[in-house]
């Protein structure tokens, strides 16, 4: 009896001990992965000032001299995230609000799974699929000299943006109580009147989170980007010029590089600027949430 | 008794559920009619009839009629917007929305565009006032409803349907989330609003419907048992199935 008893303790301790480690091991890998990356990426500024850095317009990492400004791609990754989020959000947001909220049952179910599928495709293939249908029929609708632009690679994008929206969306709808809609119904208030004056607001810092979300996809997103959005580290006078960004940046040059060169360490450096970029969104994703908490 | 409310041969049926039975009641006007019977009897279900409320839920179908105001509410051609301005609800749960103490004042006269901005002082002042929570919350106007305890809740519930000058005010249940001051104080209130509107209730509290109630109906598995003036249902029950569970046999 006393043994047994013992056996336990020893048990339940362990486990314990256990669900710790694997609680703590999540936040230990983010450090070392941010510890990793401050330490190649902030070499480069021994060698380079920050500011030549951040707001250099050359990028020619291997001409000599190099010159290593990602001011282009910067600006690169700022019109396609933009004009994807432009394009996501309002269709994202109303089509939850459908999905929610008028959507008849069994379409409900349609549109759901149809949803998934569209977050399920790997992104190389949607890239694959834009690069042969959409880059050409950018070109042809706007008489460009290439398809490959800073718009297709915002509609792109805003496809795969959109399921991640549409869900979160959905859900923060969801989740407003039935008795707010019943109490405007009652008041005469119409379907419409119900969901714009009273569902969304009460979602609304859902809604939010849903955004931001998407948005840090897209920032995120590498493949679809550098197979459709032509990969010219210049600055853009308009949407439909090509453009490059962060992320097709550091995919598609970190092979080439001499471990150790200020190529290799600049590339390092995008990724900080890449995980400081996507931590503010996150972490206004998570204000907006908590302010509803209170 | 001029009736404001007439439910001729109603039916409901939830699928295939036959939950209201051929249904006859008239409401009175400016009178507080009660329904009591055990759950599930279909009382609530009868009380969402009058502003259709039950049209929510899906599988709903319904036959007979339900007259308000001299028209049949389940016309196709009836404009729901008209018969909920006209019918307002409370609900079991207080369902202030959650935005500010005004804004839920104010959220009818909104939607229905039914007064300049210049008059919404007035409007909130007299609605709250009629609700007894003017001098409580006159500074408070901006916070959150949901900041305010059950019964300011239920009283800006009522308070809210007041702007759209309804004739009939219906309650489901409205004291069920209260506890027993709060509920006096609402039947009080519920006393003082009879003057200017037709109340029809909904309530498991046998003595609250003795106590607030000019009429009283008995419902049981969705018949309509008895109907009569409170104090004779409560004294010389015609019924033996409302004698039965009035006093307590059951239910």
């Amino acid at each position: 009896m006393q043994k047994s008893f013992s056996q336990k303790r020893l048990q339940e301790w362990i486990i314990e001990r256990c669900i710790y480690m694997s609680g703590i091991a999540s936040i230990i890998f983010v450090c070392l992965i941010f510890l990793f990356l401050a330490k190649e990426g902030f070499s480069l500024f021994k060698n380079i000032s920050i500011f030549d850095f951040l707001l250099g317009q050359k990028w020619y990492p291997i001409s000599t001299p190099p010159f290593f400004g990602i001011l282009s791609l910067i600006v690169g990754s700022l019109y396609v995230t933009l004009g994807a989020t432009v394009i996501a959000v309002p269709i994202g947001i109303a089509s939850a609000v459908y999905i929610s909220e008028v959507a008849p049952p069994r379409v409900r179910e349609i549109l759901k799974s149809g949803i998934e599928v569209l977050a399920a495709i790997p992104s190389v293939v949607l890239g694959f699929i834009g690069m042969m249908t959409l880059v050409p029929w950018v070109k042809n609708t706007f008489h460009l000299s290439t398809g490959l632009t800073a718009f297709s690679g915002a509609l792109m994008l805003g496809f795969m943006a959109m399921p991640t929206i549409v869900s979160i969306a959905e859900d923060a709808l969801n989740a407003v109580p039935k008795r707010y809609k019943e109490a405007a119904l009652a008041l005469g208030a119409t379907r419409w009147q119900s969901i714009w004056r009273v569902i969304l607001p009460a979602a609304s810092s859902g809604i939010v989170a849903a955004v931001m979300l998407g948005i840090g996809r897209v920032i995120g997103e590498t493949m679809a980007v550098m197979m459709i959005t032509g990969n010219a580290a210049r600055i853009p006078d308009n949407i439909f010029q090509p453009v490059r960004t962060l992320t097709a940046t550091v995919a598609a040059e970190m092979g080439e590089t001499v471990r150790g060169s200020d190529h290799y360490y600049s590339l390092f450096a995008i990724g900080i600027v890449l995980f400081i970029i996507t931590f503010c969104i996150n972490l206004i994703a998570d204000f907006a949430v908590h302010r509803k908490a209170k | 008794m001029s009736a404001i409310i007439q439910t001729r041969n109603f039916n409901l049926f939830y699928g295939t559920f036959h939950a209201l039975k051929d249904v006859n009641i008239d409401i009175p006007k400016n009178m507080i009619t009660s329904m009591i019977g055990p759950s599930g009897c279909g009382k609530s279900t009868l009380l969402r009839a009058y502003n259709r409320m039950n049209d929510l839920l899906e599988d709903v179908s319904v036959n007979g009629e339900v007259i308000v105001d001299g028209k049949n509410v389940n016309d196709p051609g009836m404009d729901l917007v008209e018969l909920r301005k006209k019918v307002g609800m409370v609900f079991q749960r207080p369902n202030p929305f959650p935005l500010s103490v005004a804004e839920n004042v104010l959220f009818s006269v909104k939607i229905h565009r039914s007064a300049a901005p210049k008059e919404y002082g007035d409007i909130i002042e007299k609605s709250l006032k009629a609700v007894d929570l003017w001098d409580g919350l006159k500074d408070k106007l901006n916070t959150s409803a949901l900041n305010l305890s059950l019964e300011q809740q239920q009283r800006l519930c009522i308070a809210r349907l007041l702007p759209v000058k309804p004739d009939i005010l219906l309650m489901d249940e409205p004291c069920s989330a209260l506890d027993p001051i709060a509920t006096g104080h609402i039947e009080e209130l519920m006393h003082h609003l009879k003057a200017n509107y037709t109340i029809v209730i909904v309530t498991h509290n046998m003595q609250q419907a003795a106590r607030v109630s000019d009429y009283t109906a008995y419902l049981y598995l969705g018949n309509l048992i008895e109907y009569d003036l409170t104090k004779k249902i409560f004294t010389v029950p015609k019924d033996r199935r409302t004698e039965d569970y009035l006093s307590g046999k059951f239910g």
